[in-house]
């Protein structure tokens, strides 16, 4: 995916930047982008770690399964292949908890985690299985119940009601993941009936 | 009131995972240090797919290709009710976090947060995450190629939120 995304904003940021005039911005987009990448692994790193021990911690305690528990039953209806796979749901129920708190930087760490499960379970590791293409449009919908920092922002930008907003964003939220949801598990029935009829 | 909640989430996860451990009689601390290697191990695996993705999404800011893309759909997006100065936010969200999210404090800075626009953003920016980026860490840290229809799914998404953004405002405020 990526061979083609990546030559394709390249390509189109060069077309752009040649019709409005932009070529000096450009440049100095191309020189600088690396330093803000490194910024964002700065705090990746940190998350990623300290997220890493507590998941360790929290399953050898016993927490995870505790969690996992309350979560699968809904985790269930979506994966229903990963019925028996206890471990990947684990980790899939943190994930989504994480989520669901909106707890952004620690869902990154134990969102990978479920992906590293997911894909040792896989039958072909070059290809995407359909848990994995469902998982991971639930992490690019929002799952968010409290759009904690949208609130933040709207409060010290002088809203009269920060947490105005929470019911609009939880429907919109809840909408677009069954959106997502619905056209991943469609795209995965009809090839799989293509994958019958051949 | 809610914003109170949301601070004790964090503090009481790290207490909580922790006395759980040492009540079980585990050893905290190298079971951590284990799990804290694992997680730089992956750091390390998608740091390629980060830079690439960055200066990427930094080009196409910088270029104003998202203003002619923004452009292009003004007239599909007055047709569906939704604000143009909304495009951008929208389609800088799926590629960039942080970039949607300057975007996002200049309209509270120039329109208020209570104003029709401002409220229909705080709710796409709580409704919508990067996809880009999801899907190519995702799948970058375990090494995936094919990603299937993945990136159609996520951006369908997106577009659900960028539509019932402005209509759930509509109807609730």
């Amino acid at each position: 995916m990526m061979n083609i995304i990546l030559p394709a904003m390249f390509v189109l940021s060069f077309i752009c930047a040649v019709l409005t005039g932009r070529m000096s911005e450009l440049s100095y987009a191309v020189a600088s982008g690396g330093t803000a990448a490194v910024e964002l692994l700065l705090n990746l790193i940190a998350a990623m770690c300290f997220w890493g021990g507590i998941m360790e911690v929290a399953e050898h305690s016993g927490l995870t399964a505790v969690l996992s528990k309350i979560v699968s039953p809904l985790l269930k209806l979506i994966f229903p292949r990963l019925r028996k796979e206890k471990y990947t749901l684990e980790a899939i129920s943190m994930n989504v908890t994480a989520n669901m708190l909106g707890l952004g930087n620690a869902a990154t760490p134990l969102g990978l985690e479920a992906m590293k499960r997911l894909q040792d379970i896989n039958a072909d590791t070059d290809r995407a299985s359909d848990e994995m293409v469902l998982f991971v449009v639930m992490n690019t919908a929002a799952m968010r119940i409290i759009p904690t920092t949208v609130a933040t922002l709207r409060a010290q930008y002088g809203s009269a009601e920060p947490m105005s907003v929470m019911l609009p964003t939880l429907l919109t939220t809840a909408s677009s993941l069954c959106v997502g949801i619905t056209v991943a598990g469609l795209g995965c029935f009809l090839k799989r009936r293509a994958g019958d009829k051949l | 009131m809610i914003n109170h909640i949301a601070q004790w989430v964090l503090p009481f996860a790290v207490t909580i995972v922790f006395s759980a451990g040492s009540v079980k009689g585990l050893k905290v601390f190298e079971l951590f240090r284990r799990g804290a290697e694992k997680g730089l191990a992956t750091v390390y695996s998608i740091f390629p797919t980060v830079v690439a993705l960055v200066v990427a999404v930094t080009m196409l800011r910088e270029s104003g290709a998202i203003g002619l893309i923004a452009d292009v759909f003004s007239p599909v997006a007055s047709f569906l009710g939704i604000p143009s100065e909304i495009i951008p936010i929208g389609l800088l969200t799926t590629v960039s976090g942080g970039g949607s999210l300057s975007l996002f404090r200049d309209v509270l800075k120039n329109d208020g947060p209570d104003s029709f626009i401002g409220q229909v953003s705080s709710v796409l920016m709580g409704a919508t995450d990067t996809t880009f980026y999801a899907v190519s860490i995702y799948f970058g840290a375990v090494g995936i190629k094919k990603t299937r229809h993945t990136l159609l799914a996520g951006l369908a998404a997106d577009f659900t939120s960028l539509v019932l953004s402005s209509f759930f405002v509509k109807l609730f405020l």
